[in-house]
């Protein structure tokens, strides 16, 4: 199966991939650990700015950001990272999201993570990304992932897990929604899908 | 294979003066590349049409019928007329005159349009956009073919013992060419209809065109109107030529850059490698349009857009000269070659009434 993870950090090391990256290697090896193989891809928007801009004015994806976007929509499970900017996702976060047709993602399973200075904006994953994400009527999981400057170098206390527990955790959830649908069978050849692939294309 | 340029009827700025010509300097600008276009030899013109500035067609018969009154070949069309905000009646009407005045030298291409707001100021709805398009559509068509029609829908007041007047020219309705971007209901339309397909792909990669393309192709086989080959295409261009590619590239560069729909976004350089825009010279042109028919197989029309983004009219005019003398003349015969005997080419009032005298013996009276 196949996971895609989206980061739009920004910087060079970036706090955000780093996450975005544990978080796939989370699922991944929760995966194989029941027997699945997992294929990661990692969709960095920060190589794709430019590209997302043009797209935004011209209404049609230059071929790097259609191979991304095609990524993203033909993935059976998403990690979606984003720094926290102002109070939210970052725009160029968003501005990738807006790209996608509203109906292109239902359903798929969504690991939704954020980083930032403080946490005192860890709710920015429940008051941003989760109502974005149930908007495009994904399944969004009900476990997502904070990391603060300082989680990164502190462990866990009397009262909460540390992070990397906190990413484990979310982990074994998105591997077992991921292993279930494994287990059903493929859907039949979709007499529709030629009209499906236009109405894919992305317009108004 | 006919040739032509349509225009959208923008009024912008020359981004390299600053100047913007009044209305009327852009209204007379339109009538003489018309007429430019029909001096250069080219088949067809083509003016789309707008309610709200900057955009100065609102009114697309007026300005045919005087451009038909001082043409004698060219073709006049619309790209498009919106068979959405517009009451079908009058579109009958308007273009049945538009017909006899213009001895049958007349087509026209139907859009949707999508300017949210001019759906409300005409009484409509821009969510019901595709179920206008339809209902609209099958009025029309009926009302150009039957003398008289009763007729009730939903988004107009019914007609009881309606003529539309005056009858279209010789009882042969104008061909009617769909023009579609990306909405695949408008190329089942076309298809239905046995009607044309305008993929106006100018801002669009080629893999998109080829997708609408291949959709109406096989619709219209579907339809029982002949072979995919032989369904009735059209596609958009959008050129700049100079004898010298740098020149041309360099003079057009501040058009492009400030252009009101691509305009500060890409570069010159990545629109004219994902889209039908060419920046070069005239050759480059040819090689550009040629490759069309690889995607979108052998077509019927190919109609240009020269006048935009606030190109000056003696720019404009050299363009359609330089279509004129060096690439059409090419591209007509370099399409010829290979293109199989039955694959059509686009109809025409002669055409039309052609065919039409065959399936109808002499002798019979039809009206």
């Amino acid at each position: 199966m196949k996971l895609v993870a989206v980061s739009a950090g920004l910087s060079t090391p970036s706090s955000t991939r780093l996450l975005a990256d544990r978080l796939a290697d989370a699922v991944r090896d929760e995966l194989a650990g029941q027997g699945h193989t997992a294929e990661v891809e990692v969709i960095e928007l920060r190589a794709l700015a430019v590209a997302i801009a043009n797209n935004l004015v011209t209404g049609f994806p230059p071929p790097q950001l259609a191979g991304a976007i095609e990524a993203v929509t033909s993935a059976d499970g998403l990690v979606t990272v984003t720094p926290v900017f102002s109070a939210s996702y970052s725009g160029l976060f968003k501005s990738f999201f807006d790209l996608i047709d509203p109906g292109a993602l239902t359903g798929k399973p969504v690991l939704i993570g954020a980083t930032g200075g403080t946490p005192r904006h860890s709710l920015v994953l429940d008051h941003a990304l989760r109502p974005l994400f149930t908007y495009l009527r994904t399944a969004v999981l009900s476990t997502g992932v904070y990391a603060a400057s300082e989680d990164w170098g502190s462990g866990s206390d009397a009262h909460t897990d540390g992070l990397p527990a906190r990413i484990r955790r979310a982990g074994r959830e998105m591997a077992s929604i991921l292993a279930d649908r494994a287990a059903r069978p493929a859907p039949k050849d979709d007499p529709t899908s030629s009209r499906k692939k236009l109405s894919d294309l992305r317009f108004d | 294979m006919q040739f032509g340029i349509f225009s959208v009827g923008d009024v912008t700025p020359d981004p390299t003066t600053g100047r913007t010509p009044t209305e009327r300097e852009r209204i007379k600008a339109m009538v003489a590349i018309a007429l430019k276009a029909e001096e250069a030899g080219l088949d067809v013109f083509a003016t789309g049409e707008h309610h709200n500035p900057p955009f100065v067609p609102s009114s697309p018969t007026t300005m045919l019928g005087y451009i038909a009154a001082k043409t004698e070949k060219l073709t006049l069309s619309t790209s498009t007329t919106l068979i959405t905000t517009n009451d079908p009646v009058k579109i009958a009407e308007d273009f049945a005159m538009l017909q006899h005045l213009a001895d049958g030298r007349v087509d026209l291409m139907m859009g949707r349009g999508n300017t949210g707001p001019v759906y409300p100021w005409f009484g409509q709805d821009i969510r019901e956009g595709i179920n206008l398009a339809l209902e609209h559509y099958a009025l029309l068509h009926r009302l150009w073919r039957e003398d008289v029609i009763d007729w009730e829908g939903t988004f107009r007041t019914p007609l009881q013992g309606f003529t539309s007047t005056p009858r279209p020219l010789d009882g042969v309705a104008p061909f009617v060419w769909h023009g579609s971007i990306r909405s695949p209901e408008i190329a089942e339309l076309a298809a239905y209809f046995g009607d044309g397909f305008f993929h106006n792909n100018i801002f669009w990669p080629a893999d998109h065109t080829k997708q609408m393309v291949e959709l109406y192709r096989t619709r219209f086989a579907h339809h029982g109107h002949g072979t995919p080959e032989q369904a009735i295409v059209g596609l958009g261009g959008q050129v700049f030529m100079r004898r010298n590619s740098q020149e041309a590239v360099r003079e057009f560069r501040p058009y492009f850059d400030n252009a009101p729909v691509y305009g500060h976004g890409p570069s010159l350089e990545d629109f004219t490698d994902q889209t039908p825009l060419t920046v070069g010279s005239p050759q480059q042109v040819i090689e550009k349009t040629l490759s069309f028919r690889d995607y979108a197989g052998d077509y019927q029309r190919q109609l240009f857009l020269m006048d935009h983004a606030g190109l000056p009219l003696k720019t404009v005019l050299e363009q359609i000269d330089l279509l004129g003398e060096e690439v059409v003349p090419v591209l007509r015969k370099e399409f010829a070659i290979g293109r199989p005997a039955d694959v059509p080419e686009a109809p025409t009032h002669e055409s039309l009434l052609a065919s039409a005298q065959e399936t109808t013996p002499e002798g019979v009276a039809t009206a």
